[in-house]
């Protein structure tokens, strides 16, 4: 490869080689290279960086504004922080309607206060037209640590949850680009996961927010690190009507579809019913269910093995070469 | 549709399938000679399934992807990158079928010129009207299911007189490799599952022969998974009563007589060829190309093409031993290692229905 694909950045196998391969080694960090979603610093903190490109710029159920502020409190909630301050840099390209900008700005005070954290810093760049597209936001994000998440902690019998329907985002994006001249009324799931923090002392021991690459994509990333097998059984895995339409319209597989406001938790056995019965009272939760478990009767250590509808096993892969650039 | 996938009617199809098959010494083979099936096969779990219940299921050569030789990849890749301002609109797997000279989508094209992916052969037609300054050409492939729409094309542009748009059709029938795959006897197999979605064009009467002269089982089956375990009881029963037939097991979308209209446009517009596959050689009137009166829309005719290249596929790859059924993907040196869908080597890795790349999605648990 002598020039970057759009493949190095679709969250696939292609990204996470980049990273470990190109990026950890030109730094060599201990803390980088726990590629944690947000690196735990000394005096109990958390950090993390995301940037936004999505397209289109407004969609249904959300903007770029609110998953600039959404993605980042999230990816801090999931390492175990309480996400406190946020930084806000924009990346405009000339000619964007004033209108358009003080919206998103709107969006990005709204979404601040709902998930409690404060815009403290920032900065403002403007491109030429055609050198950029519209609008580009990066935010960096500060945590209070409260938990360790620890993979290594899970042994057989663990149960594995999802906060909520798969793939909304994905496709409310796709759907609002107009690619597949279909109408369907998806609302992208872009949310804060602040409500997960208290789970963090309840039994959850892992939790990851299902982006790029989807539900299969994460869970292949903590099975990679267990020494047992994971197991999800695919009729518990909970899908909203229209997403399970589209997807079957489109013939696109919703456990590889990003969502931005869905969480899956690793949680200890015996505190999986009280974890869902507190997801099921929050209105973000209401959909939660326990999709599986960690094994040791079926498949190999490190496997993510999925029970289809048909009662059939087979291995799910992370997601290599399908892309939809420039969901988030 | 959850009626097909449910879990407890699978279970009582397959328990039915085992009591059929149970008395064989050696499991029934059956070629699903759809990439459809291969892929709810797989996509389901039901391949270790069915081999639990004396079936081992085959993948036949139904990927019009994989089938398409090199030879047409490769004029694709002349032509985008000899000839200014021309547009080559193609279905996105097309654009990524490794040729000795690359992909097409790693081509670089002529001045003016480009390759861009459709999602319908619609598209390309807009293209054409959009972009009147350029030529657009539209690489398309396909079986009966899709013939008819890309056919439809070649006759939209011919009426509307769009004199920069033709078609480069690299089409196929089904029946004639079945012959093929029988005649030469390089595998055994026990039955076909004909493929569902070509039967509601087709009909029915077309793999006829295959009983008749062969005296060889078959049924056409859907895609859910229940779909295809009926197909499959239906031919564990042919064999049991010796009384092989071209059974309809999808009569909810399959009709006897197919699709008249659909055929009509095919008929009217579509000569038939000895058609070289890729795996299967030269098939006997096989393949479909544009009517001499649609000369001024086909791209072959109006660009003076060469198909007759000597095209081979890439060192190591088996795919043509795959669409034969002669190997599984997993018998390929290269599977998984050197050829992955991020690095294809042939086209079953490229297609999303090809053999290769839904056993590499979808890999069977051990144990």
């Amino acid at each position: 490869m002598d020039k970057v694909s759009l493949e190095l950045g679709g969250g696939g196998r292609t990204m996470r080689d980049f990273i470990a391969r190109t990026i950890v080694p030109a730094f060599e960090n201990p803390r980088l290279r726990e590629l944690l979603d947000a690196s735990h610093l000394p005096g109990k903190i958390a950090f993390t960086t995301d940037s936004y490109v999505v397209d289109p710029i407004f969609f249904p159920g959300g903007d770029i504004g609110t998953l600039a502020v959404n993605g980042t409190a999230n990816d801090l909630v999931v390492a175990g922080a309480v996400p406190r301050f946020i930084s806000l840099a924009l990346i405009l390209e000339e000619g964007l309607p004033w209108a358009d900008l003080l919206r998103i700005l709107r969006s990005v005070r709204n979404a601040s206060k709902r998930a409690g954290v404060e815009v403290v810093t920032g900065d403002t760049k403007v491109v030429r037209r055609g050198q950029g597209d519209k609008i580009y936001i990066n935010t960096s994000g500060i945590g209070r640590v409260i938990a360790r998440p620890r993979a290594r902690a899970a042994r057989p019998g663990d149960r594995i949850i999802v906060t909520g329907t798969l793939g909304e985002h994905s496709l409310a994006i796709l759907l609002a680009r107009g690619d597949f001249g279909l109408e369907a009324k998806v609302r992208s799931d872009c949310a804060a996961l602040t409500f997960l923090l208290p789970l963090w002392k309840n039994g959850a021991f892992w939790m990851r927010d299902i982006t790029r690459g989807g539900l299969a994509t994460v869970l292949s990333e903590l099975a990679g690190s267990l020494s047992f097998p994971l197991v999800i059984e695919e009729e518990s895995i909970p899908l909203s009507k229209a997403a399970r339409a589209a997807a079957g319209l489109l013939g696109i597989d919703p456990l590889y579809l990003a969502c931005e406001g869905r969480a899956v938790l690793a949680v200890k056995e015996p505190s999986a019913g009280r974890v869902l019965a507190v997801l099921k009272k929050h209105p973000l939760g209401r959909r939660a269910a326990v999709i599986g478990r960690v094994d040791r009767t079926i498949g190999r250590p490190g496997e993510l093995i999925l029970r289809t509808k048909a009662g059939g096993l087979r291995l799910l892969e992370p997601l290599t070469s399908e892309l939809l650039p420039r969901i988030c | 549709m959850d009626l097909y996938t449910d879990k407890k009617t699978i279970a009582a199809l397959l328990a039915k399938i085992a009591a059929l098959a149970g008395r064989a010494a050696s499991p029934f083979r059956i070629m699903e000679v759809c990439g459809t099936h291969t892929m709810t096969v797989h996509r389901y779990g039901l391949k270790a399934l069915l081999r639990r219940a004396g079936i081992e299921m085959i993948s036949g050569p139904g990927c019009p992807v994989c089938i398409t030789p090199n030879e047409f990849h490769e004029a694709a890749i002349r032509f985008v990158t000899e000839k200014e301002n021309l547009i080559l609109a193609t279905f996105g797997d097309m654009t990524r079928v490794p040729t000795r000279t690359g992909a097409l989508q790693a081509a670089v094209p002529a001045r003016g010129s480009a390759v861009r992916i459709v999602y319908s052969p619609e598209e390309s037609i807009s293209l054409a009207r959009k972009e009147p300054g350029k030529e657009v050409v539209f690489f398309g492939t396909g079986f009966e299911t899709t013939i008819p729409s890309i056919a439809l094309m070649a006759r939209k542009a011919l009426e509307a007189g769009l004199e920069n748009y033709s078609v480069l059709a690299a089409l196929w029938i089904i029946p004639p490799p079945l012959r093929a795959v029988l005649e030469s006897g390089e595998v055994r197999l026990s039955g076909f599952l004909y493929p569902g979605h070509v039967s509601a064009i087709i009909g029915t009467s077309p793999y006829e022969f295959v009983a008749r002269e062969f005296g060889f089982p078959g049924a056409v089956a859907g895609f859910e998974p229940a779909d295809i375990l009926l197909g499959i009881v239906s031919i564990l029963e042919q064999i049991r009563d010796e009384k092989p037939a071209v059974a309809n097991a999808y009569a909810r979308v399959v009709r006897p007589e197919g699709n008249p209209a659909a055929r009509k446009i095919m008929d009217e517009t579509l000569d038939l060829y000895d058609a070289h596959w890729r795996g299967l050689g030269l098939i006997p009137q096989s393949g479909l190309r544009l009517k001499p009166e649609y000369a001024g829309v086909d791209a072959v005719r109006k660009h003076g093409l060469d198909l007759r290249g000597e095209a081979v596929d890439l060192p190591g790859c088996r795919c043509g031993e795959i669409l034969r059924g002669v190997i599984a993907p997993p018998d390929c040196r290269l599977f998984g290692k050197a050829c992955s869908p991020d690095a294809p080597r042939g086209p079953c890795m490229v297609s999303f229905e090809g053999a290769c790349f839904v056993h590499f999605k979808y890999r069977d648990v051990h144990g």
